[in-house]
């Protein structure tokens, strides 16, 4: 256990970015000049009435109105999406646990419809869901007292939490969380996109910066950018970025007027979702102090996913919860459940109750679905009496570094911190990331795999999200799997094979310690 | 003493072709002269070809011929020009490069606002009303039980045992959470059969789910609407949809609520500024976007006017109904049916489930060349998890009762009339809505002139009838965000569970408070 006593701050923080050979660039513009090529044909041949056209038709009456679409918008859906579209959308008929059946389906149109079989694929094994701690699951003594709300409650509540719909259930929840947390207070959100998107427009408007880490998600640009704040982007956890940017904008104030900038919000997120990444969050914060910004840490994939109890990225980095001036987080992933959350200092979210736009408009959350987190979180703080959810965060811990650390060894080029259980896996040609979803699937693995918008155009990739309720024979199975399909597909492009021998043996330990 | 340096050159083009080049420096009082030494030749072409062959041997043999002074001469003046043409006229360096001491002095001077501006204690919209148990028919409100005229509970199916029978059903095959998004695995069976059955029920081509009402519209209408795209809105339009269209960045233009006249004013304009620039024109969608049953104001658009102006200025309409699908219409579709108006007139429906439905989540419905884009550019719909199973199977029964029981529609819209005309005359207090409309609001006949007071007083209202068992609610708006802020009001909301005993004593009830309160 020598390396943790050299710098065991610097292991935690790394997160890797391994640069692919020169030639997969080569060839991977290569690819999608071929398949933007071949789109051009079949448009001409779609245009003389040579291949039938299966998209959907705009009515005949309303054939000389403004074109709804771009045409640019179609070329890609139609040409390069819908050929590997069956790798997206597949319906479960299942639990989404850590195995789950699929529903069979085909396509007679080369993938313009599909239709379902009537067939399912039973026990793949999932590696895509966001079961984190595995909470997705129907035991029915774990879900009695979900069933029992529902029983009492019914699922909806018709009403805002500012009109009619506050239950005091709501509150029970808010309370566990920020006890969870560490924090004064804390408020729950129907959606955890919408926590995102209609809670930051009440915290920063005109005359404030937001400063943004440039993979951000969707949801965090939508919200800076409706809050009319100036949005400029830093480079991803580039602590150098950030504070020239800091540094400079403070010295500029806003743009014309010069004026001095109302606050700084700078927004991050605990684990980037396709990176894996985790923030650089100590050193953040010594620039948020020194330039007396304020820190918004979205900890969608983080919180009961990383730190030793499970309470996110400040655990993780022994930081103090309280030093985050906004916490944000959703239910969705680790706890099985949906919505978000806002935690922080009591003042912030008293403004929330008043001020946002969900409290107002939006209808409050399903009372089972409250339970659920009640219920998940209960087990985590180990207040139901068990030490399952200790035992779920520490396993969880555990498959991520087995699967990162086999993988590596296995000559995958694989992105992020060693202990983010977001695992992508670059696969870098178009033509590859279809092939290796279709291929996994026949090996009755569930992958994710994204590429081009979601990535850099160079950059497709797989993702697993590592469970805790994926046992040693699964994820054995998985990079069993990978090991063959890699060398059949060729996508062990890393040129560090060899270097990671060493830190294996440190996993060894690892697993030994815990 | 000002030196002058001239550069002079003169060629001749001659068979013989002499370049020379004088230099003449000149005292301050002597002009520069020019000297001309170019005689007007007669050219031969033929000859000439010749002899710009020969202007290069002779320059090169006039440098080697000169003397040394004049090439230093010449030398210098070449790098004068040189650094004339390069460097720069002003000095931009000195604008306002700060040091780093100053730097660091604004940085340390800099002091930013508090995160958040502090809330007083009794603010108003801070102190929640808190329901324990469940927000059905009855419904106990800061301790007491009243009969609910406040939640959207239309169809009193937030209680139904069939509902509840059918998402524990649910929960017990699919747990709770779909951990992840449409896209990833997020697409259940569950999922599938309510967005056909909301197509049927809607009699639309497709249907498309959202987890959460609020997010639908407003995600909707920026996957067609973008910078350029221009926006007809009422101005009574919900803050989902005021949401939606700043998220589009398009050009967004109001009319007057339910008034055409404004809007084919508005749809005239842009048919003049199109014209002007036919080519531009081409490429700007244009939407109209409405309400069916206005949440804010309560009554209903007029959709036959609005598909007559769709054809004649070629505008697609999208189309809310949270507050009138199943609600409105002989069989809860809404307000196309209500009119009855061809669906496919309308471009998009949304509406959202967390009313009549009693779950959570919205669609969108309409034809396929639609709806189908949204399942990827529709950001609610794409990045984020989608809806709980036992939501959707908890939508799906529901859906499955008013297509068994048409009858309840026609339940509800008499207890609306019955509520409407129940609530006429109340001293002080006027009915905002139409009398199909199941949230009606009642608003100060005379405004005290301040908001606050005004909202003081209906809040008196409301405290007075919850103390007699009648659970009412102030209608709550983000004052400082609403483009045209509605006037304070009590909503009054309408369910099939409502007797008549009790729709009268709720009258009865604001009477009394009105009488009390507004003297």
């Amino acid at each position: 256990m020598v390396h943790l006593f050299m710098n065991p701050f610097e292991k935690r923080i790394t997160n890797s970015f391994e640069e692919a050979p020169m030639y997969v660039a080569v060839l991977t513009y290569m690819g999608y000049g071929i398949v933007i090529l071949f789109g051009y044909f079949r448009d001409f041949l779609r245009a003389v009435g040579f291949e039938k056209c299966h998209q959907a038709q705009e009515r005949e009456e309303q054939k000389d109105f403004v074109p709804l679409y771009q045409d640019f918008e179609n070329f890609y859906k139609r040409n390069l999406y819908t050929r590997v579209r069956d790798n997206w959308n597949r319906p479960i008929c299942s639990l989404p646990g850590p195995v789950f059946d699929i529903m069979e389906r085909v396509s007679d149109d080369y993938n313009w419809t599909f239709r379902l079989t009537g067939r399912t694929i039973e026990n793949v094994i999932n590696m895509g869901s966001y079961n984190y701690l595995g909470f997705a699951e129907n035991n029915v003594d774990f879900l009695k007292t979900v069933a029992e709300e529902t029983r009492q409650y019914g699922v909806g509540v018709c009403s805002t939490r500012q009109e009619l719909g506050n239950l005091s259930i709501h509150e029970k929840l808010e309370r566990l969380v920020a006890e969870f947390l560490g924090v004064e207070s804390a408020m729950a959100f129907g959606m955890g996109f919408a926590t995102n998107s209609m809670n930051i427009p009440a915290l920063v408007g005109k005359g404030c910066l937001i400063l943004s880490d440039e993979l951000n998600h969707t949801s965090l640009i939508l919200g800076a950018r409706l809050s009319g704040a100036t949005i400029r982007v830093f480079k991803h956890n580039n602590m150098q970025s950030l504070e020239k940017m800091l540094k400079e904008t403070i010295c500029s104030g806003q743009p014309r007027t010069h004026r001095a900038w109302k606050k700084i919000l700078i927004m991050v997120e605990g684990i980037y979702s396709m990176e894996g990444s985790l923030v650089r969050l100590p050193e953040i914060l010594v620039l948020k102090k020194k330039y007396k910004a304020y820190l918004y840490l979205d900890e969608a994939h983080s919180i009961g996913a990383v730190g030793p109890t499970g309470r996110g990225v400040t655990e993780h980095f022994g930081v103090d919860p309280n030093e985050v001036d906004v916490l944000m987080g959703t239910f969705t992933k680790s706890f099985g459940a949906a919505g978000g959350y806002i935690a922080g200092k009591k003042e912030l979210v008293d403004y929330l109750r008043s001020h946002s736009h969900s409290a107002v408009y939006a209808t409050a959350m399903s009372p089972p679905v409250v339970e659920q987190i009640i219920r998940a979180i209960k087990c985590i703080m180990g207040v139901d009496g068990t030490t399952e959810g200790q035992r779920r965060v520490r396993q969880l811990a555990e498959n991520t570094r087995y699967l990162r650390s086999r993988l590596k060894e296995m000559g995958f080029i694989i992105y992020g911190n060693q202990d983010s259980p977001v695992v992508p896996l670059l696969l870098y040609l178009p033509g590859k990331v279809g092939a290796f979803s279709r291929a996994m699937l026949k090996r009755k693995i569930g992958v994710v795999v994204v590429g081009f918008p979601a990535t850099p155009i160079t950059e497709a990739r797989a993702r697993f999200c590592v469970s805790a309720a994926h046992t040693r024979e699964m994820l054995d199975k998985v990079l069993q799997s990978l090991d063959e399909l890699g060398d059949y597909i060729k996508v062990k492009f890393s040129r560090h094979r060899s270097s990671y021998r060493p830190e294996l043996y440190d996993e060894t330990d690892f697993e030994l310690d815990s | 003493m000002k030196t002058f340096i001239n550069l002079y050159k003169h060629t001749h083009t001659h068979t013989h072709t002499h370049t020379h080049t004088h230099i003449v420096m000149s005292g301050s009082s002597t002009r520069p002269r020019l000297m001309k030494h170019a005689h007007a030749q007669s050219r031969d072409s033929v000859k000439m070809a010749a002899g710009q062959q020969w202007v290069l041997v002779e320059m090169v043999q006039a440098f080697y011929e000169a003397p040394a002074y004049h090439l230093i001469l010449e030398g210098i003046l070449i790098l004068w020009i040189i650094r004339l043409l390069f460097s720069k006229t002003y000095k931009l360096q000195e604008r306002s490069d700060l040091t780093e001491k100053e730097k660091e002095e604004l940085i340390e001077e800099w002091q930013p606002e508090p995160l958040v501006p502090p809330v007083s204690k009794d603010h108003p919209s801070l102190n929640y009303d808190v329901v324990t148990g469940p927000p059905s028919h009855k419904i106990i409100v800061n301790g007491k039980e009243c009969i609910n005229f406040a939640s959207f509970n239309f169809l009193g199916l937030l209680d139904s045992e069939r509902v509840k029978l059918k998402a524990l059903l649910s929960l017990k095959k699919y747990g709770v959470g779909t951990c992840g998004p449409r896209g990833f695995y997020g697409t259940f069976d569950v999922h599938l059969e309510l967005e056909e059955r909301l197509a049927k029920f809607m009699r639309t081509e497709e249907a498309i789910i959202y987890s959460y009402g609020f997010a639908t519209i407003a995600s909707a209408i920026p996957a067609y609407s973008k910078r350029g795209d221009i926006i007809f809105v009422d101005e009574a339009a919900c803050f989902s949809i005021q949401k939606g269209l700043q998220a589009s960045r398009s050009f967004v233009k109001h009319f007057k609520h339910n008034d055409m006249e404004d809007l084919e004013r508005l749809l005239k304009e842009q048919e003049i500024e199109d014209q002007k620039n036919p080519r531009k024109a081409r490429v700007i969608r244009r939407f109209i976007v409405v309400e069916g049953l206005y949440i804010n104001t309560a009554d209903i658009c007029p959709l036959p006017d609005l598909v007559k102006l769709k054809y004649k200025y070629k505008v697609r309409i999208f189309l809310e109904e949270s507050m009138s699908f199943g609600v409105l219409g002989e069989h809860g579709r809404g307000v196309t049916e209500h009119f009855g108006v061809n669906i496919d007139d309308i471009d998009l429906i949304s509406a959202n489930m967390e009313n009549a439905l009693a779950s959570i989540g919205g669609f969108c419905c309409g034809r396929s060349f639609v709806i189908d884009h949204q399942r990827l550019s529709g950001q609610g719909y794409c990045f984020s998890a989608s809806l709980p199973p036992m939501l959707a199977s908890a939508a799906i029964e529901a859906l499955n009762i008013m297509e068994e029981d048409p009858g309840i529609f026609r339940v509800l819209q008499d207890k609306c009339k019955h509520v409407h005309k129940a609530l006429q005359g109340t001293p002080g207090l006027k009915v905002v809505g139409e009398p199909l409309a199941p949230a009606l609001h009642l608003q100060l006949e005379n405004s005290t002139g301040s908001r606050t007071n005004d909202l003081k007083l209906l809040r008196a209202i409301v405290d007075y009838s919850m103390d007699r068992q009648i659970a009412l609610t102030l209608a709550r708006y983000l004052e400082k965000e609403e483009r045209f802020l509605p006037p304070p009001s009590i909503r009054v909301v309408v369910t099939v569970e409502q007797t008549q005993e009790e729709i009268e004593r709720a009258a009865q009830c604001i009477r009394e408070a009105a009488v009390k309160i507004l003297k």
